[in-house]
């Protein structure tokens, strides 16, 4: 049985797989089978597999679908490829090199739902990868796999690309849905939820790119084949990367439970000479510093919440020795604070407020009280205070830096205080 | 409102957006796109006159054009230069790689070398860390720079 699902049929070249290519290996059987059977077993299939998102949150995705009203009226199912969270790039390689992937998964979400038209909402960065989407979707329409009857059933199926204007806010569900609908993208208020109000203020579903394409898989070899790939109760593969000062930086297909020090010392080939692992962010810039020690937790949903981080993306970052974690998070910070949407207090005027803060200690003007302030920082935008996760996220790893780099931080502090 | 500043080209493509989304407001990112495209960047004349395909108050359009930096509504050099300055590119030298372009053309960030060559800009994550430090010119995504090395950049797209 397939071991790599998602990236099994990639070419060697690089190139985009071909439809021709993508049928020889089974593609579309999965929608095929998901039009044979009703919308509800579709949802459950999913369900069965453990099928968590991927985008970060690692929500159950068949959960999500259900609070989807069985009512008629238009429905919309949305894929999130504004892949946007710093040191991630696992959408961008799905995109570009197996498109129709791409195409079949979110044709199977929408049929689960009952939707008759998508919406794949692309970074305007990855023009490349839209490229290749259109060109596999201008196939899909001429083989009749989309349109008014979708792989010839009675079921009708349009997917569009949305090119965004490029802001990390667009990542977040319900500022996508604005965005989307060209309004200027903020968060919404949740109740409603986009599942019983979302785009258009229809009911809608919003899943991230790579979570979209396991669908396919899951439809064609089943919930028990797909739990047996993961190594925690979860089911499937994840996407891992590893970028920084690593041998071979680079995104493999793992089972999800993967530990951190395989990723790290035998996909990645360990650090590079003369760089000693200091820490690591295990899943993108919103996600908690975790320590060698973490070296073996399995990099699943619970397994990283566990010992104080989140899964986040599944694409670590690596900080070495040789690297200074303050100046680290002040970089993080500058990009949070650039990227928040200016909605609401808190984060437009924390964010900032702690770049500066950072920058003025990194420069020799800070003091020890700065240190405080930073702590006060995370706790006004700590979850709950703020409208969405931007701020939390940006937080997390402060907060982690300054449990475990505290004396980098206070030898910063001594400078400014003499 | 006058269209005039639009070439039918355009105002077609526009059109033809609108057909994608239920209401003309949606449109309004991809109709900016397509002025930016030939144009490289979108001046008062055309923002009305695109407002004015979309039935949108001009104001309420440069409030989206202003939200996104993808979207530019002050002139850009004939080049424009996007260089990663997120987490994974800083590890890797992206700082010495923006000096390196600071010192090669003359400017700071955000600004444009006075022939209208090149305008310089940092950026978030592109999404090809593992390449770091990485850059775009115009469309185009170049990996695995010499942070040292700033001419890759400004000759990118020059005779091929």
């Amino acid at each position: 049985m397939e071991t790599k699902p998602l990236t099994g049929r990639f070419r060697e070249d690089g190139r985009a797989v071909s439809l021709k290519e993508y049928h020889a290996a089974g593609g579309y059987d999965g929608l095929m089978m998901a039009l044979s059977m009703h919308p509800d077993n579709v949802q459950k299939r999913v369900q069965d597999a453990r099928l968590r998102g991927r985008g970060g949150a690692g929500f159950p995705t068949g959960l999500k679908w259900s609070f989807v009203p069985r009512t008629p009226g238009d429905k919309y199912f949305i894929v999130n490829a504004d892949e946007m969270e710093p040191g991630t790039f696992k959408d961008r390689e799905l995109m570009e090199r197996d498109p129709h992937q791409v195409i079949e998964g979110a044709a199977i979400g929408a049929y689960a739902i009952g939707a008759h038209t998508a919406y794949i909402f692309i970074r305007g960065e990855y023009r490349y990868a839209e490229k290749c989407l259109q060109q596999a979707l201008d196939e899909a329409y001429l083989q009749g796999i989309l349109g008014k009857r979708v792989m010839g059933r009675d079921y009708a199926l349009d997917i569009h690309l949305h090119l965004s204007g490029g802001r990390y806010i667009c990542g977040e569900e319900t500022a996508l849905l604005n965005a989307l609908e060209g309004k200027r993208p903020i968060p919404r208020a949740k109740p409603p939820f986009p599942q019983v109000a979302g785009l258009f203020g229809q009911p809608t579903v919003v899943n991230n790119l790579e979570t979209v394409c396991n669908l396919p898989h899951i439809m064609r070899l089943g919930p028990e084949w797909y739990l047996s790939l993961s190594r925690c109760e979860d089911g499937g593969t994840k996407l891992y990367g590893v970028s920084g000062p690593v041998n071979r930086p680079g995104l493999w297909e793992l089972q999800l439970g993967t530990t951190a020090r395989e990723i790290l010392e035998i996909q990645a080939g360990g650090m590079r000479p003369g760089h000693e692992l200091r820490a690591f962010q295990p899943g993108g810039a919103s996600t908690d510093f975790l320590l060698p020690e973490h070296l073996d937790v399995p990099l699943d949903f619970d397994s990283v919440m566990a010992v104080g981080s989140r899964l986040g993306t599944g694409c670590l970052i690596v900080l070495d020795r040789q690297t200074c974690p303050v100046k680290m998070v002040l970089n993080l910070e500058t990009f949070f604070a650039r990227e928040s949407c200016g909605w609401c207090t808190p984060c437009r005027d924390g964010l900032p407020y702690t770049e500066t803060v950072l920058r003025d200690l990194v420069a020799g003007r800070g003091c020890h009280e700065d240190l405080e302030l930073l702590q006060e920082m995370i706790q006004w935008m700590a979850p709950g205070n703020t409208f969405c996760a931007l701020a939390p996220g940006a937080m997390a790893p402060l907060q982690s830096a300054l449990r475990y780099f505290r004396e980098d931080f206070e030898r910063y502090a001594g400078k400014g205080d003499g | 409102m006058s269209t005039s500043s639009l070439t039918p080209d355009e105002i077609t493509a526009i059109r033809k957006a609108l057909d994608t989304y239920l209401w003309p407001e949606a449109a309004a990112v991809d109709a900016l796109y397509i002025v930016q495209q030939r144009h490289g960047w979108v001046d008062d004349a055309k923002l009305e006159a695109v407002a004015g395909v979309l039935g949108l108050s001009p104001a309420y359009l440069d409030s989206l054009a202003t939200f996104y930096p993808l979207l530019h509504r002050k002139p850009v050099g004939r080049k424009v230069i996007r260089y990663c300055d997120s987490v994974s590119c800083w590890l890797m030298g992206s700082d010495r790689l923006a000096a390196s372009l600071r010192e090669r053309l003359g400017i700071g960030e955000g600004e444009t070398t006075s022939d209208g060559a090149y305008t310089l800009l940092p950026h978030p994550c592109l999404g090809a860390c593992h390449q770091a430090p990485v850059a775009m010119v115009a469309d185009r995504l170049l990996t695995g720079l010499d942070p040292a090395d700033p001419d890759t950049l400004l000759e990118e797209g020059d005779g091929n």
